[in-house]
């Protein structure tokens, strides 16, 4: 095929953007099911409702320079509210079920959050433009490149070192990989387990949230963009474990980056290419390329 | 065997019943919820009968869709033909799958049938030569010996009676006693000499081939075929219509079929909000009668006779 060197640079890079978004959610839901044991469907909801806050607040804020960054703190920390209170509240009394309730609970959450969405904005697309400092491009090779796509391909490791050392580092984050290993010895050990079950819910949801924020420049922000996304992050957590930090990381890098290069091989089947990872990945190693096999 | 087993003729018979009163509107919605409660009772034989978390029922009700559908219109097949091959491609695709999934378990099972689906929709959707695309396969007309709604829903229930019926055997057979107790204890399953994997993986064909059977009829019923078939929120509904009538009772995928058709129809003659009030139903399922709506009779029932 006739590409040229530059043009296929051009397109890894869009794959590493589209990596740290991938990432971002998937980090929500590979800590939550780590944690909680819950694969939370309403994941890409959140994504969504991040997005939809975005624009909410930037319309609020229309003439203040820093209306973008105000709605990046803004919206997330708004969804991941309602994603704690949303545990509290409904999902903690489903612990002790069977897997498949809380997986439906969340099904049932993806429903209600996507016609809210459409109650409260409408079926249309909306888009929020990029802050003034991120517009206009760099050159890479004689190719253009939008300098917001850096800004996010800077961001996402960053975004990645601060959670895994808030993990690995901090109290909070080691009683979250206790929670993960034993909750029960962990309770027992006076940490109030509940509210640290929260609190995974909550930090998930604002990474989701984030990755809405983040993306709602540069994509038209929509109902079902919910069902697009989290069908995405449940592969990258497949492929890169569930559960595991650095698999997470690996897998939305491997999900970017073969989706953007998929296409220009063979533009029809690069998201069957990505299928047939995860069910390559299923096959060889169900417990993902960087995770551990399940106890029990 | 048991006093149960005048239901299913009665059932039968009552839905025989049904076009005699004319009414169009009932004959559509019952020709749906059949073609829908046969499919929520092939998922029940993997989620009720073997234990098994399929997400993806839809990749095999997609395959007898698009299977019938191609068969009939671009084959030019008899439509009998071309059901009975649908159902068979549909098995077919379940032994490939299968024969990967059954080596996993719980929430890898799941995923990997997911996963699976997902290519079935993939290939529905990129596949334009074939499949249609995104435009689908219409104009697939009744056969010319099913002329009218009334006759197809006379078929439709045909096949629903046949396969219910061989499904309720199956059930009760030793083999599906064998699947209740892979459901209850694989392991000890495994330790009394069973082959587990291998009962699974039948198990998983013979829900393939009744979904496919049940898309081949949704293809006919509809005129058309989309890739929306197999998406993975169809998976989803079927899971939610089980869940909703009970999966630990034989009817009761039918059950919740019928009920979520109906409410379906009925809410959405006043509100476009449907996903909004299922959300809601499910909540209020999962909350309040986790064992479905027959479980729940059930349990009522049992509780009065224990008390009195």
């Amino acid at each position: 095929m006739g590409y040229s060197l530059s043009f296929i640079i051009i397109q890894l890079l869009n794959g590493l953007t589209n990596a740290m978004f991938i990432f971002l959610i998937a980090a929500g839901l590979s800590i939550i099911f780590g944690v909680l044991g819950v694969l939370n469907f309403a994941h890409g909801s959140f994504y969504m409702l991040g997005a939809y806050m975005t624009f909410q607040v930037v319309s609020l804020f229309v003439n203040s320079p820093f209306q973008f960054w105000a709605a990046v703190i803004a919206a997330p920390l708004a969804v991941a509210v309602v994603g704690g209170v949303v545990e509290r509240t409904l999902l903690r009394r489903l612990y002790g079920h069977e897997e498949l309730n809380q997986l439906l609970f969340t099904y049932a959450l993806v429903l209600i959050l996507s016609d809210a969405a459409r109650i409260v904005w409408g079926i249309g697309q909306l888009s929020v433009s990029r802050p003034e400092v991120l517009r206009g491009a760099v050159q890479i090779m004689g190719q253009y490149f939008p300098k917001y796509n850096v800004f996010i391909i800077l961001l996402g490791p960053c975004v990645a070192f601060l959670f895994w050392y808030f993990m690995l580092r901090t109290r909070w984050g080691r009683m979250i990989r206790a929670a993960a290993l034993d909750r029960e010895m962990l309770g027992s050990l006076g940490v109030d387990v509940n509210r640290l079950f929260t609190l995974v819910f909550f930090i998930g949801t604002w990474l989701a949230a984030l990755g809405g924020a983040l993306v709602a420049p540069v994509a038209s922000i929509k109902p079902g963009m919910d069902l697009e996304v989290i069908i995405n992050a449940f592969i990258v957590v497949v492929i890169g474990g569930l559960g595991s930090f650095w698999g997470t990381f690996l897998g939305s890098l491997i999900v970017g980056v073969v989706y953007s290069l998929g296409i220009l091989v063979v533009p029809r089947l690069s998201m069957v290419f990505i299928y047939a990872i995860m069910i390559l990945v299923l096959i060889i190693r169900p417990w993902g390329l960087l995770g551990k096999p399940l106890r029990r | 065997m048991t006093k149960k087993d005048w239901l299913l003729p009665a059932l039968i018979a009552l839905l025989a019943l049904v076009p005699l009163t004319g009414s169009r509107f009932y004959i559509f919605l019952l020709t749906d919820i059949m073609i829908f409660g046969l499919f929520a009772l092939s998922l029940n034989l993997l989620l009720g009968y073997t234990g098994l978390v399929s997400f993806g029922q839809a990749a095999y009700f997609g395959i007898g869709a698009y299977a019938c559908a191609l068969l009939v219109k671009k084959a030019g097949l008899n439509f009998l033909l071309s059901l009975a091959l649908a159902g068979l491609c549909g098995a077919a695709a379940a032994v490939i799958i299968g024969f990967f999934c059954v080596r996993l378990t719980k929430i890898y099972f799941a995923m990997l049938t997911l996963a699976f689906s997902q290519i079935v929709w993939a290939i529905a959707f990129k596949w334009n030569s074939l499949t249609g695309g995104d435009n689908g396969i219409m104009g697939i007309d009744f056969p010319w010996y099913l002329g009218s709604k009334v006759h197809f829903y006379y078929f439709t229930l045909a096949v629903l009676a046949l396969s219910m019926f061989l499904l309720h055997r199956l059930v009760g057979s030793p083999m599906g006693r064998i699947l209740m107790t892979i459901r209850d204890n694989p392991e000890r399953t495994e330790f009394i000499g069973i082959n587990v994997k291998l009962f699974q993986l039948i198990a998983f064909v013979v829900s393939g081939l009744f979904a496919a059977l049940a898309g081949g009829l949704f293809a006919v019923f509809n005129h058309s075929v989309f890739p929306d078939t197999c998406y993975w929120s169809v998976s989803a509904e079927v899971l939610i219509m089980t869940l909703l009538g009970g999966m630990y009772s034989f009817y009761g995928p039918l059950v919740g079929a019928a009920l979520l058709l109906y409410l379906r129809l009925e809410v959405t003659s006043y509100t476009a909000y449907w996903p909004l009030i299922l959300g809601t139903i499910l909540c209020l399922l999962l909350f309040f009668f986790p064992s479905g709506v027959i479980g729940f009779v059930q349990d009522r029932l049992a509780g009065r006779k224990g008390s009195g």
